[in-house]
């Protein structure tokens, strides 16, 4: 096995998300797998929602708490039956809590071939003010 | 090393003493799911990437999950009944001193041969990779279309 090629992709179920608060539509709801990195500036999280297009997607925060939200619509067709099934397709729900206070105003969220990438820079912290104390 | 399958159908490992009783467990249960939802069933082979396959009159359907992967980095071929799937998931080291606090998605390469229930015209197959899902529409092969038998009557 050479050293340089990748491991294979393996199939990860995904994992369905049993909310405290009840749908009013019913439904499969899946929990989007993401990577959420920081730096000095910001926060940054890439979550996995194929199939949702950037009009059914929904970003918001409230009191520290972010939950991205975001609608599937069925792809298939009225006339098609099923031969092979082997995944679900349904709603994405995931909600995280802030430890960083974000700066509401400057959020960025991008959403390319399935992939959100949202952007969350920190609030500025205050410059800490150097203060001469002077030798009487 | 990337492990091809040909068949639709799982293959088993027998880790534990108790494989044969789980795979049993499994198919029963995949067998009662399929008798209350009506439909049975297939158990997934478990190589991505994990696809859904719909059929109407003329086409066949095949659809896939393929979130970040753009179709230029897909490799899509098809035979009179099978078709086959390859390609490679980048995931982009962030620059700078990023700290990462989860990782849950993954990269990787990824290979897989699916066989369909019947011919196809392998002339007329057409993919698009939109919003991370894959689908492909495949014409039927006029062998294996359903034909209409009229009823004479005398």
């Amino acid at each position: 096995m050479a050293e340089t090629e990748s491991k294979a992709l393996q199939t990860k179920e995904k994992m369905t998300l049993s909310t405290a608060v009840e749908q009013t539509k019913p439904g499969i709801v899946f929990a989007p797998a993401v990577d959420i990195f920081e730096t000095e500036k910001e926060l940054t999280l890439l979550a996995d929602m194929p199939g949702v297009k950037s009009d059914n997607l929904t970003i918001g925060i409230n009191k520290n708490v972010l939950t991205m939200s975001g609608e599937v619509e069925a792809p298939e067709g009225e006339n098609e039956t099923e031969v092979i099934r082997e995944y679900d397709t349904g709603k994405y729900f995931r909600e995280f809590t802030l430890s960083n206070e974000i700066d509401q105003t400057k959020i960025y969220a991008m959403l390319k071939d399935g992939v959100l990438r949202l952007t969350l820079p920190k609030v500025e912290a205050v410059t800490p003010r150097k203060i001469e104390v002077k030798a009487a | 090393m990337i492990f091809r399958r040909v068949s639709n159908w799982p293959a088993f490992y027998w880790r534990t003493p108790f494989g044969d009783l789980e795979r049993l467990k499994r198919q029963m249960d995949l067998y009662n799911e399929g008798i209350l939802e009506g439909t049975l069933r297939e158990p997934s082979a478990g190589v991505f990437p994990l696809m859904n396959v719909t059929e109407d009159k003329d086409n066949y359907y095949v659809r896939a999950e393929l979130p970040g992967i753009k179709s230029e980095d897909l490799d899509i071929s098809v035979t009179g009944d099978s078709i086959s799937i390859s390609g490679e998931r980048t995931i982009s080291e962030e620059k700078g001193n990023a700290k990462y606090h989860r990782r849950e998605r993954e990269a990787g390469k990824f290979s897989r041969i699916l066989n369909l229930p019947a011919q196809i015209n392998t002339t007329k197959v057409e993919a698009k990779c939109v919003d991370g899902l894959l689908s492909i529409v495949m014409l039927k092969a006029e062998t294996a279309k359903q034909k209409q038998i009229i009823v004479k009557s005398s």
